[in-house]
């Protein structure tokens, strides 16, 4: 998906109107919401938190430059809230010093501590596994991300650009769970067995499953809910169709868990209204809200025991790979330096 | 008779990479009131330059020029082309071509109101011999037709002056030989003062009453075409003036120019 | 006669010259018309800053870092890049050469439609040609799907064409789509210079191929190496192709470099190496042209075609309508077909396709305002100037018109300092006045992306007001001011009026590549500000074709517009 593509865009862009957000936070009882994500996915789940709290939640969508736009409006922030997709991204918010750290027991019980900042500046929302899509004609049903290198899949295997921050995240897990040099190897087979360019988005993988230029893709698995639930006949729907999820494990780590993305959020250090946004944070992983947010985007609630649903589900149980995703951030950089290394990308 | 036209000690040269280039040297001459000058010689003589520096697109780098009493340039200052009361015909007519003949010779007629304006412009078409040719377009005019716009907007705003820089050489023989009579005859009868350039002798002794034959930037003579032809002042003008043949027109000159005396 | 009164405009009447404070000098000697100059050196600066920003930016970088790049970036990158301008040089070169030689040489069925239609993919922008064929050749596509039926195959597994997703799938579409640029050239020099060459050509023996290699072709060599250095700039200058089909160009990395590692130095490095590689393809263009003679602007005797039949008139009406067809036909068939069926199933256009739209004409109006009024002030700065400020504005002209060779990547990130310094400056003077920060104004607004167009684009409208001006003789000025006007007043009443055509072309070329222009506008554009571009490359890259086609379409047919303007004054200069 592009859309977060532009959530990365640098340093430097942040919008005028500071009048804006003089405006949004003005009422006592509110809370203010700065998110990159489309406001559409969490529209009912914040109506109906504004219904059982009776607290008021503005959302301010700002697609790129969230970190940039804070920053540039320091302490005079309205924003309470600040959420957007990518461990990466949450991370940057917190080493440029615009979050706070909170102490919520219902955050602490519901978030594994692996998708959380043990410091409390952070917390998962949902969870967007990275995937191996399989063509329905060919008989696999278990995968390791490191099998996916060997020469069997030769010609087979497509994935995005291998910069895209989600494939960066999922080679920084890879780093922290089997090292550099083998991550290096583990590239180049990929590289190998490389049906086509890495170029396009994760819903390309599934086209190119269907148009028969690859048997296998790496990408996320929120797709697939979308694709299978589009319009019979539709294109969208068609290329759902082709494949089936299988959920890759780390063959090194025996916990079998699977790499996830998150989506996530953090309380602004400059909050006008602090509690009201700990109060939304803890909304958030409720069981009604992580039941609407689940469906909403067809994400993976981070909540444990909430109903799924139907085509998610039928990927069967996410094991979320137990590495804390603080970890995994810090080797993203190398990750980075791999791709262009092995020349990933040509 | 008085002199409207002063060049006094005028000195021109251009800055190039290698350093100032003198085109002209100490130049002097005087017209008179209701003469017409010429300015003979062969091309790089430096007569355009002089023309140009009256019209106050050279500027000069010793000397002056007065017309009429006001002082037009001198090396420290330059009146505006604009205010010199200096009208101009070109080699390549210079009409606007987005504008008619009428519209063409009415562009310096601005202070008037439109019906003073409207006669002005007849009474030119009349007097160059065009008249209902108001409504056309310069491209619609043979080159001869267009010279005569071109001297009739010159006149319109009654300048002081007409400078005439080769303004035949785009024209065949025939309608060179024709126009330049008729142009003399127009001045004259208009009474106006000019001042012509050219490389053509044929043209010089046609129209004019007072010729200056140049040389590398400086006036070898200046007289009557008489005077030229029977007293030159150097051996370079009595072969410059000798090396053409006589022909036809030339001896109509050439006498015209001893009956003037 | 008619007696004559005089109303000249009084003069002065003193005998001697006017006391120091009334003196005035002339406006055609140097000291005068300073505003203009002023105002054209401020316009060069503007457009030399970004350069010099790169500079100072690339020196930003820490040195491991720039091995890493210089290790395993830069190389493939330069390589790709290298590639990619080769083969698209030669095949826009034959493409285009081939087709105005064959449309001047020869008559044939549809030739005079060929004249003009063979300019019809400039209307396509590169990366919405990528966008087309992704779909069109992709094996779930049409076309292999009647390869399929027609060969007997059921489904894709079975077979297959090579992904367009490569290399040569690029040289391909950027070479259909980009051969109008030497077409038009060579076009140009074959109807007016050939024709006593041909003759003599064939005088002495020659076949009309052995005219075509011996005599047009050496001919031609300084309009193939505009067209083609027009051309190449155009593919250095690409996003959108180069990243959806996979090819990691210098423009590309500099994306990544920028946006997925927010490596701002790496980026400025990476840009600088685009601009040496302009540097070289400016110098190539101008090597190019060294035998240029100019143009005879004297009435050109037209080629006579040789008239063809049979065989020979189809394989040749083939060999001209191929390229347009993969330019321009196919894509827009495609796009069109596609509009239709979102207006069939959705019955409308999202808010966000309308809000593109009207943010793309709107910042195109301004910016086509600017650009023509900038171009206007460097233009008459450099015709009013005389002797020695003349060559300093000559520099100036050159300067301001650099922008057009500089990818709009590059000239993003150049930007991207100057206007932060600005907005640094701004603040710092609100300061006094306002309690809350104002944040970033210039590059929150549209400001900083209308100056990058007027940058990029301010070429366009010099070189039109400049062969404009050059076509009105300075007797014409010269004989205005004898006539008591003040060079303002001629500025008004000669030569704007003269250069109507010469400003309109400039207003339509600077409006529709405004509007096409995508790599610039990715990078400058204010939050949630889109335009169609970009619009239509967050659709591509979500896989989202659908509405995005209507996107597409709609920039495709506003890029008609100019092309039906080149093919009108094709169609009026008789050939």
């Amino acid at each position: 998906m592009r859309a977060p593509r532009f959530e990365f865009l640098p340093l430097f862009r942040s919008v005028v109107v500071a009048s804006l957000a003089a405006c949004a936070g003005n009422a006592v009882a509110d809370v203010t919401v700065y998110t990159t994500r489309e406001p559409g996915l969490i529209q009912p789940i914040l109506e109906q938190f504004t219904k059982d709290t009776g607290i008021k939640a503005n959302t301010v969508l700002v697609k790129d430059g969230l970190l940039e736009r804070v920053k540039a409006e320091g302490d005079k922030s309205p924003a309470d809230v600040l959420m957007t997709v990518d461990i990466g991204n949450l991370i940057d918010l917190v080493q440029a010093g615009v979050t706070q750290p909170i102490e919520s027991k219902v955050l602490n019980e519901t978030i594994p501590a692996n998708l959380r900042g043990t410091d409390g500046h952070w917390y998962s929302l949902s969870l967007r596994d990275r995937v191996a899509y399989v063509s329905t004609e060919v008989d696999v049903t278990e995968l390791t991300y490191e099998s996916l290198a060997d020469p069997k899949w030769k010609g087979k295997f497509c994935t995005r650009s291998g910069q895209h921050p989600y494939n960066t995240g999922l080679i920084a897990a890879f780093i922290a769970h089997n090292g550099v040099e083998a991550t290096e190897q583990w590239l180049r087979g990929l590289k190998a067995n490389l049906g086509r360019k890495p170029t396009g988005g994760d819903r390309d993988v599934a086209r190119d499953i269907l148009g028969g230029i690859c048997d296998v893709g790496i990408a996320n698995a929120y797709y697939v809910g979308r694709m299978k639930n589009a319009e019979p006949g539709s294109d969208a729907r068609k290329w759902g169709e082709a494949i089936r999820v299988v959920r890759p494990t780390f063959a090194s780590d025996s916990s079998k868990g699977t790499h996830v993305n998150i989506s996530g959020a953090a309380v602004a250090r400059h909050a006008p209204n602090r509690n009201q946004a700990v109060k939304l944070l803890e909304y958030l992983v409720s069981e009604p809200a992580q039941a609407l947010y689940a469906n909403a985007n067809y994400e993976y609630p981070v909540r444990a025991g909430v109903p799924l649903d139907p085509v998610v589900a039928s990927f069967g149980t996410l094991v979320v790979d137990p590495l804390p995703l603080a970890e995994i951030a810090k080797h993203r950089k190398q990750a980075s330096e791999l791709v262009d290394k092995v020349g990933f990308d040509n | 008779m008085a002199e409207i036209l002063q060049l006094e000690a005028v000195t021109l040269a251009y800055d190039t990479p290698q350093g100032r280039q003198g085109v002209v040297e100490n130049l002097s001459l005087g017209l008179e009131r209701g003469h017409i000058g010429c300015l003979l010689g062969a091309s790089g003589c430096g007569k355009t330059t002089v023309l140009r520096a009256i019209a106050g697109f050279e500027p000069l780098r010793a000397g002056r020029i007065v017309l009429d009493g006001t002082v037009l340039s001198t090396v420290e200052f330059e009146l505006e082309p604009e205010h010199r009361g200096v009208g101009m015909m070109f080699q390549d007519y210079a009409l606007f071509p987005h504008l008619t003949v009428e519209k063409n010779i009415g562009f310096g007629l601005r202070r008037l109101d439109k019906a003073e304006r409207a006669r002005r412009v007849n009474d030119l078409l009349h007097l160059v011999g065009l008249e209902g040719t108001g409504r056309r377009y310069p491209h619609e005019l043979s080159g001869g037709q267009q010279q005569r716009v071109a001297l009739a907007r010159a006149l319109a705003p009654q300048p002081d002056l007409l400078l005439l820089d080769e303004p035949f050489s785009n024209l065949d023989i025939d309608t060179r030989e024709r126009l330049a009579f008729e142009v003399r005859d127009i001045l004259k009868a208009t009474q106006h003062t000019a001042l012509l350039v050219t490389h053509n002798q044929a043209e010089a002794f046609a129209i004019a009453d007072r010729i200056g034959v140049m040389q590398k930037g400086v006036i070898a003579q200046w007289d009557t075409p008489y005077g030229l032809h029977h007293a030159p002042a150097s051996t370079f003008v009595a072969d410059f003036i000798r090396r053409e043949a006589l022909m036809a027109q030339r001896a109509q000159a050439y006498l015209r120019g001893e009956e003037a005396g | 006669m008619a007696s004559i009164t005089k109303t000249f405009p009084d003069k002065a009447q003193a005998a001697s010259p006017p006391p120091a404070s009334k003196r005035r000098t002339s406006s055609l000697r140097p000291s005068a018309g300073w505003s203009w100059r002023l105002g054209a050196t401020l316009i060069a600066l503007c457009v030399a800053a970004p350069i010099g920003a790169l500079i100072w930016m690339a020196l930003g970088g820490s040195l491991e870092h720039w091995q890493h790049l210089g290790q395993h970036v830069l190389p493939s990158a330069l390589r790709n890049t290298a590639a990619l301008l080769l083969g698209v040089g030669v095949l826009v070169a034959c493409l285009g050469t081939g087709s105005a030689w064959l449309v001047t040489a020869y008559d044939f069925p549809t030739r005079r439609v060929l004249l003009w239609a063979l300019l019809l993919p400039l209307a396509v922008p590169t990366y919405i040609v990528a966008f087309a064929y992704l779909d069109i050749l992709h094996p779930l596509g049409p076309v292999q799907g009647l390869i399929r039926d027609v060969l007997g195959y059921d489904s894709p597994r079975q077979f297959r064409l090579p992904d367009l997703r490569a290399l040569p799938g690029a040289i391909f579409l950027l070479g259909f789509v980009l051969y109008p640029y030497v077409y038009l050239s060579t076009r140009v020099m074959f109807a007016t210079q050939a024709a006593s060459l041909l003759e003599a050509g064939r005088i002495l023996g020659q076949t009309r191929r052995g005219v075509f290699l011996r005599v047009a072709l050496p001919l031609a060599r300084p309009a193939i190496a505009v067209g083609v250095s027009l051309a190449l700039l155009e593919t250095l200058n690409d996003i959108g192709a180069s990243e959806f089909l996979g090819v990691q160009t210098l423009t590309v990395s500099v994306y990544t470099t920028w946006i997925t590692r927010s490596d701002l130095a790496g980026a400025a490095q990476i840009a600088l190496a685009m601009v040496a590689i302009v540097v070289m393809l400016i110098l190539l263009e101008r090597h190019g042209r060294r035998h240029q003679r100019y143009a005879n602007t004297q009435r050109m005797r037209p080629v006579q075609p040789e008239r063809l039949s049979g065989a020979r008139a189809a394989l040749v009406m083939a060999l001209c309508w191929f390229p347009i067809v993969i330019g321009f036909v196919a894509p827009a068939l495609y796009l069109l077909g596609e509009t239709i069926k979102h207006f069939e199933t959705t019955g409308g256009v999202s808010a966000q396709l309308l809000q593109s739209g009207y943010n793309t004409v709107s910042i195109a109006l301004l910016a086509t305002l600017i650009t023509v009024a900038a171009a206007l002030v460097v233009t008459w700065a450099v015709r009013s100037a005389h002797t020695a400020k003349t060559r300093f504005m000559k520099l100036c002209s050159r300067v301001a018109t650099v922008g057009y060779a500089l990818p709009g990547t590059v000239l993003a990130i150049g930007m991207l300092l100057p206007i932060i310094g600005l907005d640094n400056a701004l603040a710092w003077l609100m300061r006094p006045f306002t309690d809350t920060p104002p944040g970033l104004l210039l590059m929150g607004s549209t400001a900083a992306l209308v100056g990058a167009y007027v940058i990029r684009f301010l070429a366009i409208s010099v070189g039109s007001l400049e062969s404009g001006l050059d076509r009105i003789p300075r007797s014409l000025e010269q004989a205005s001011r004898l006539l008591g006007e003040s060079p303002a007043g001629t500025l008004r009443r000669v030569h704007l009026p003269l250069l109507r055509p010469a400003l309109g072309a400039a207003a339509l070329l600077i409006f529709v590549d405004t509007m096409k222009e995508l790599p610039a506008t990715l990078l400058l554009r204010p939050v949630n500000f889109e335009t169609l571009a970009t619009w239509l490359y967050a659709e591509a890259a979500r896989g989202t074709y659908e509405e995005g086609a209507v996107a597409a379409l709609a920039i495709v047919v506003v890029g008609l517009l100019p092309v039906i303007l080149l093919a009108r004054h094709q169609l009026k200069s008789g050939h």
